[in-house]
C-alpha cells in the first residue's frame, strides 16, 4: 500500500475532524486523544448529501467511537464508517498513520480512485 | 506510532480468534501490536452461519468485521499463512512461508478440524469435510451436476450439511452412528421426533448405522454397512465430529489433555505462562467445546487476565437453541439427567407435534436441564430457571403445559440483577436494565448498545421481554439522563459545574462522565461552561464540544455553506451601515434576505470565507449577532412613542439597551425578544421568550412565548415596572432558566413543566422565595461584563482560525459546493457524491 503525505500532525485538531482533498476525494481526518488515536474516513455524509463529516463532533457510542455529522446528527462508526442509525448505510474508511510526524493515508484504493 | 508495546501472535482468525482481536482492541491497548495469522483465504466470518452460503449468501454477507477493522494500526492481518512450529526458547513462530515472527505473548485459536472415521475409501473423489468456506465452495462446485449426495453423521453440523444438500437441490440422506439424530443434545425421544420431521421434508434418515467402507463405481459412491444394505450415492459429507487442532501444541511440548485440545487454566493459559489457548483447541477441566458462546467467553477471560483485572473461565453452559431444516430445537444444561439426584417429567402433543422434557433436582426442586424439540417457545423460561436456581413451581408440571410467552412475562420478575441473559456476549439482566435506563428502548438499540442477541439470537425474544418489562415498570418514564456520558440532568450538571467551579469538558467527564462523550452532552457542557464562566467559545478547551453552528460561528446550511448574520440591536441601522452591508453582500456573493427578527441574513458563505467577511463587517462598525448560537438572538421592536402616534414609551431605546445587555448570553437554547412600544403589540412580544409591553405606569413584563410550531402566549411576570426593576426581573429570569432548563427547552416547554409553573417562577423572581435573587442578578452582571464579540476575538487569533479552512493539504475551494440564480441572487445546488 502506497502511504501519501497529507500534512504536518499538527494541521490536526484534537478531539476534533480536519478535513484533506486527494485527488478529488475529500476525506476527513479525525485525532483522538486519551489513548492518541487517529481515524480516516469519507469526508461526505450519505445521509444529508454534503461532505461535511470533519466538521461533526466526535465522542462515543456504548462500544463505538463516532462522529455525528453536523447537518442531521447521524452517527458514523469511526473504525468501520457504518452509519448507527442506519446499518445499511456507510462511508468509506482509509488507512491512516502518523510517522515522524507526517500524517499518511493509505493510498491503496486512492490512486485508482476516480 | 508507537511500536513499545508488547507483540501478541495470534494464531486463527476464527470467530473465536476475531472476538479476541475486538475484545483486546476494545481495551484500548494501544500500544500493543497484534500479529494475526490466518490460514484461511478470508478473514473471520460466521461459521455459524455457513450453510446460509448456499441459500445465496456471499462469503462477504458472512464477514465478522469490515477490512477496515484490520487496517488499524495496531493489527496486521497475514491470510494463507499457517504456522508450522513454535520456538518456545527462541520465542518465535516459524510460517509457512519460512519466515518466522517474534511474539512477546502467543495465542493460539486454532480452533478444530472435522473428525473423520476412518473409513475405508474417505478419500475419493467426492467425499468432503464439511467446515470451511473453502469446503462449501468445493462441495458447491461438485454438487452442480450430481442429483444425490449423503451426509455421514447426524449431529447439529451434519443437518446443517444435509440442509445444504437439500438447498442445492439434492435428493439427500443422512446416516448416524448413534441410535438417533442430535445424540449430545437429545434424548432418544427428542430425536426421534425430530427425524420424523426432517424425513417429511424429503430428506431420508437412517440412525444405529456404522459405514463399513466406500467404494466408487462408475461415477457412483457405494456406501456399504454391516446388517444394512448398502446405499448409493454420487456425494459424501463428513460431518461426524471434531478434533482440536492441537499439534502445534503438541509438538512445541505444553499439556494435551486426555481427549486432545490444549490444556489451560481459568485464564486460558497454557503449561507455558506465555502460550496462551481459546476457542475449540483448548482443553478446559478435560473437555473441549465446540460451540461459540464457551470459545467468546474464553476470549473475554483472556482479555481480562492480559489487561489485568482477571474474570475466570469458569466453565460454560453449552444450551442452545436452534432451527435445523425449518425445526426448532434446543438443549439446555444437564438435557440427559446424568446429575446425582435428578429426575425428569417429560410431554408429547401430539397435535402440536412437541416435545419437551424438563430435568430437575429431586431434592433441590429447581431446574437443571431441558430438551424441546418442535417448538422451543419455552427455551428462555427453562434456561433462566436453570441459571437462576429458581425454585420450581408448586404446580411443577404447569411448567410443561404453559406457552413460553404467556409465563415469560411472569417470569422476569424471577430473573435476578446479575442473571446472564445473553451467554454468547455475557449479557446480564443489570446491563440490560441499564441500557433501557439509559434510553435504549427499541430492541435494534437495545441489541446496539447492550450486544445481547447479537451471536446466536436465541435470547432476543427474552431481551425484549425485559425491554417491555423495564419501560412498563418505569411507565416508559422520560428520561432525564443527558446521554449514556452523563447520568445527570442538564440542572444538576450546571450545579456541579458551578459548585466544583469545573472550566473544562475534560475534567467533567473525568469527574462526572464516563466514555468519550457525544454531540449531546459536549454542547450542552460546552453551553453551561459559557454560561458560568463565559470564555470565548473557541478558545482551545472549548472548540471541539462546539456544534457546527457555534463552531464555525454561523448556522450551517443544507449545502454546507454558513450564514453570517451582523447585530442590529432594535432593528435600528444607519443608512451607511445598510450600505455597508450590501457592500460586503456583494462583494463575496451572498444570498442577501431580511429576517425575522429585524436583522439581515447573508447566506451561502464557504467556510473559509467566513474570516474575510467578518473582518470587513468589523470594520464596518457591526459586531457578531449570535444567531448561530443558543443564546440571546434579537430584541424585536416597534418604533414606539419617538414616531409612532399610539405609542405610550420609547420601546426602541428600552429594546436597543436590552439586547446589548443579554446580547449572545448562552442558555439552555435560543432566546429571543421583543418590546412593544403600547398594547397594540406591534414587535409581537407575546410571542417571545421575554416579551416587554410599554403601559401607561412603565412596563409589564411577559415570559415564556413562543411562536414556531407550538405557540403560545407568554405568562404576565409582572405588571408596570419601572426601568430598573425590569431590568433586574429579566436577569432573575433569565438565569434561573438558564440554571434550571433542560437542554434545548424553550422557557415555554420549561415554564409549562416546572412544578408549579408561571406562579412558583413568580415567586421564585419577584419574591426571592429561594433567596437566591441577588445571586441571579449578580451571576447576570457578570455575563454582562465579559461580553466581547466572539468574530472580532476570532479574528485576531490565528489558533482559532486554525478551523477555518476546507482542506488541511491544499488551498482549492470546495468545489462540491455550487450554486445556481434564482431570482438574481445565488441558490444552492445539492452536491452529490464525489
Amino acid at each position: 500500500m502506497k502511504w501519501i503525505d497529507i500534512g504536518h500532525e499538527k494541521d490536526l485538531i484534537e478531539e476534533g475532524g480536519v478535513c484533506a482533498l486527494i485527488n478529488g476525494i475529500q476525506i476527513a481526518i479525525f485525532r483522538l486523544g486519551k489513548p492518541d488515536r487517529i481515524f480516516a474516513i469519507d469526508n461526505f455524509d450519505p445521509k444529508s448529501g454534503v461532505h461535511a463529516l470533519s466538521r461533526g463532533i466526535v465522542g462515543s457510542h456504548g462500544s463505538h467511537i463516532t462522529v455525528a455529522s453536523p447537518i442531521y446528527k447521524h452517527h458514523y462508526d469511526l473504525r468501520t464508517g457504518i452509519c448507527l442509525e442506519d446499518h445499511e448505510t456507510r462511508v468509506n474508511t482509509w488507512p491512516v498513520k502518523i510517522h515522524q510526524n507526517r500524517i499518511l493515508l493509505g493510498g491503496h484504493n486512492l490512486e485508482n480512485y476516480q | 506510532m508507537s511500536q513499545a508495546g508488547r507483540t501478541f501472535v495470534v494464531v486463527g482468525n476464527g470467530m473465536v480468534g476475531q472476538k479476541f482481536l475486538e475484545e483486546f482492541s476494545q481495551e484500548n491497548m494501544a500500544q500493543d501490536h497484534l500479529v494475526v495469522i490466518c490460514g484461511e483465504n478470508h478473514p473471520a466470518y460466521d461459521r455459524v452461519q455457513l450453510s446460509s452460503y448456499f441459500s445465496g449468501k456471499s462469503p462477504d454477507d458472512l464477514r465478522l468485521a469490515p477490512d477496515s477493522f484490520y487496517q488499524q494500526d495496531h493489527i496486521s492481518l497475514h491470510l494463507n499463512k499457517t504456522v508450522t512450529s513454535i520456538h518456545r526458547d527462541r520465542s518465535i513462530v516459524r510460517l509457512n512461508d519460512g519466515s518466522s515472527v517474534p511474539y512477546d505473548k502467543l495465542v493460539l485459536a486454532t480452533g478444530s478440524s472435522p473428525f473423520i472415521p476412518p473409513i475405508e475409501g474417505y478419500q475419493l473423489d467426492g467425499c468432503f469435510p464439511y467446515r470451511t468456506i473453502d469446503d462449501l465452495t468445493s462441495i458447491q462446485s461438485y454438487a452442480q451436476s450430481k442429483a444425490t449426495g449423503v451426509v455421514i453423521g447426524g449431529g447439529l453440523l451434519g443437518l446443517e450439511g444435509a440442509k445444504a444438500l437439500k438447498d442445492l437441490g439434492l435428493e439427500t440422506q443422512v446416516i448416524e452412528f448413534a441410535p438417533h439424530l442430535m445424540a449430545a443434545q437429545l434424548d432418544q425421544e427428542g430425536g426421534r421426533l425430530l427425524q420424523r420431521k426432517i424425513e417429511a421434508l424429503g430428506i431420508k434418515v437412517h440412525t444405529g448405522r456404522s459405514t463399513q467402507k466406500i467404494e466408487s463405481h462408475s461415477g457412483m459412491l457405494r456406501l456399504t454397512f454391516q446388517d444394512h444394505p448398502a446405499i448409493n450415492t454420487e456425494m459424501v459429507i463428513f460431518s461426524t465430529g471434531i478434533r482440536p487442532n492441537d499439534q502445534l501444541a503438541r509438538q512445541a511440548g505444553l499439556a494435551i489433555g486426555p481427549r486432545g485440545g490444549i490444556i489451560i487454566n481459568e485464564h486460558c493459559q497454557t503449561s507455558d505462562p506465555h502460550i496462551f489457548a481459546i476457542g475449540e483447541c483448548a482443553s478446559w477441566s478435560g473437555t473441549f467445546y465446540g460451540l461459540v458462546g464457551p470459545g467468546y467467553q474464553m476470549a473475554r477471560t483472556l482479555v481480562s487476565f492480559l489487561k489485568g483485572s482477571p474474570e475466570p473461565f469458569k466453565g460454560a453452559d453449552t444450551s442452545s437453541k436452534l432451527k435445523l431444516l425449518g425445526v426448532e430445537v434446543a438443549s439446555i444444561g444437564d438435557a440427559h439427567g446424568t446429575s446425582r439426584d435428578s429426575t425428569s417429567m417429560s410431554f408429547y402433543d401430539g397435535i402440536r407435534d412437541s416435545y419437551q422434557k424438563v430435568v430437575m433436582s429431586k431434592s433441590r426442586k429447581n431446574v437443571l436441564g431441558a430438551i424441546l424439540v418442535g417448538d422451543t417457545s419455552n427455551y428462555t423460561l427453562f434456561h433462566q430457571m436453570m441459571k437462576n436456581k429458581t425454585p420450581l413451581p408448586s404446580d411443577h408440571d404447569s411448567l410443561l403445559l404453559s406457552k413460553g410467552g404467556e409465563r415469560g412475562t411472569q417470569s422476569s420478575p424471577m430473573v435476578s440483577d446479575d442473571s446472564i441473559i445473553c451467554s454468547c456476549n455475557n449479557v446480564s439482566k443489570k446491563q440490560l436494565s441499564d441500557c433501557i435506563i439509559k434510553g435504549s428502548h427499541s430492541i435494534n438499540h437495545l441489541k446496539e448498545t447492550s450486544r445481547a442477541g447479537t451471536s446466536c439470537g436465541g435470547c432476543l425474544p427474552f431481551v425484549q421481554e425485559i425491554l417491555e418489562a423495564d419501560l412498563a415498570k418505569h411507565g416508559v418514564k422520560v428520561d432525564r439522563n443527558l446521554c449514556e456520558h452523563f447520568h445527570f440532568t442538564r440542572q444538576e450538571l450546571y450545579h456541579l459545574v458551578q459548585v466544583n467551579k469545573i472550566k473544562s469538558f475534560q475534567v467533567m467527564l473525568e469527574k462526572f462522565g464516563k466514555g468519550l462523550g457525544c454531540h449531546i452532552c459536549k454542547t450542552t457542557m460546552a453551553s453551561i461552561l459559557a454560561s458560568c464562566w463565559n470564555h470565548h467559545i473557541l478558545s482551545e478547551e472549548h472548540s471541539t464540544l462546539q456544534d457546527t453552528n457555534d463552531a464555525y460561528l454561523g448556522n450551517i446550511q443544507k449545502n454546507g455553506t454558513y450564514s453570517v448574520v451582523p447585530r442590529i440591536p432594535g432593528g435600528e441601522i444607519l443608512p451607511t451601515k445598510l450600505i455597508e452591508v450590501g457592500r460586503i453582500a456583494v462583494k463575496y456573493n451572498l444570498y442577501t434576505k431580511i429576517t425575522g427578527g429585524q436583522r439581515i441574513d447573508l447566506l451561502g458563505a464557504r467556510l473559509e470565507q467566513l474570516p474575510d467577511i467578518w473582518k470587513d463587517l468589523i470594520e464596518a462598525g457591526f459586531e457578531s449577532g449570535h444567531a448561530y448560537g443558543k443564546a440571546v438572538r434579537t430584541v424585536k421592536s416597534c418604533v414606539g412613542d419617538t414616531w409612532c402616534r399610539y405609542g405610550v414609551n420609547d420601546s426602541l431605546t428600552a429594546a436597543i439597551d436590552l439586547e446589548k445587555r443579554y446580547r449572545g448570553i448562552r442558555a439552555p437554547h435560543k432566546l429571543k425578544m421583543a418590546v412593544s412600544g403600547c398594547t397594540r403589540e406591534c414587535a409581537e412580544a407575546k410571542s417571545k421568550d421575554v416579551g416587554v409591553i410599554a403601559t401607561e405606569k412603565g412596563w409589564n413584563l411577559y415570559v415564556g412565548g413562543n411562536g414556531g410550531s407550538k405557540p403560545r402566549h407568554a405568562d404576565l411576570l409582572a405588571a408596570d415596572l419601572d426601568d430598573d426593576s425590569l431590568v433586574k426581573f429579566i436577569d432573575r429570569f433569565l438565569m434561573f432558566y438558564i440554571r434550571t432548563g433542560d437542554r434545548l427547552q424553550r422557557t415555554s416547554t420549561w415554564l409549562d413543566q416546572i412544578e408549579g409553573g408561571i406562579d412558583y417562577v413568580r415567586k421564585v423572581v419577584m419574591e426571592d422565595s429561594l433567596n437566591i435573587g441577588e445571586q441571579l442578578e449578580q451571576d447576570m452582571q457578570a455575563l454582562v461584563d465579559t461580553y466581547q464579540c466572539e468574530w472580532k476575538t476570532t479574528i485576531e487569533d490565528p489558533i482559532k482560525l486554525k478551523r477555518f479552512k476546507s482542506f488541511i493539504n491544499t488551498k482549492e475551494a470546495d468545489r462540491q459546493i455550487a450554486f445556481t440564480t434564482n431570482r438574481g441572487q445565488i441558490k444552492p445546488v445539492r452536491p452529490m457524491e464525489a
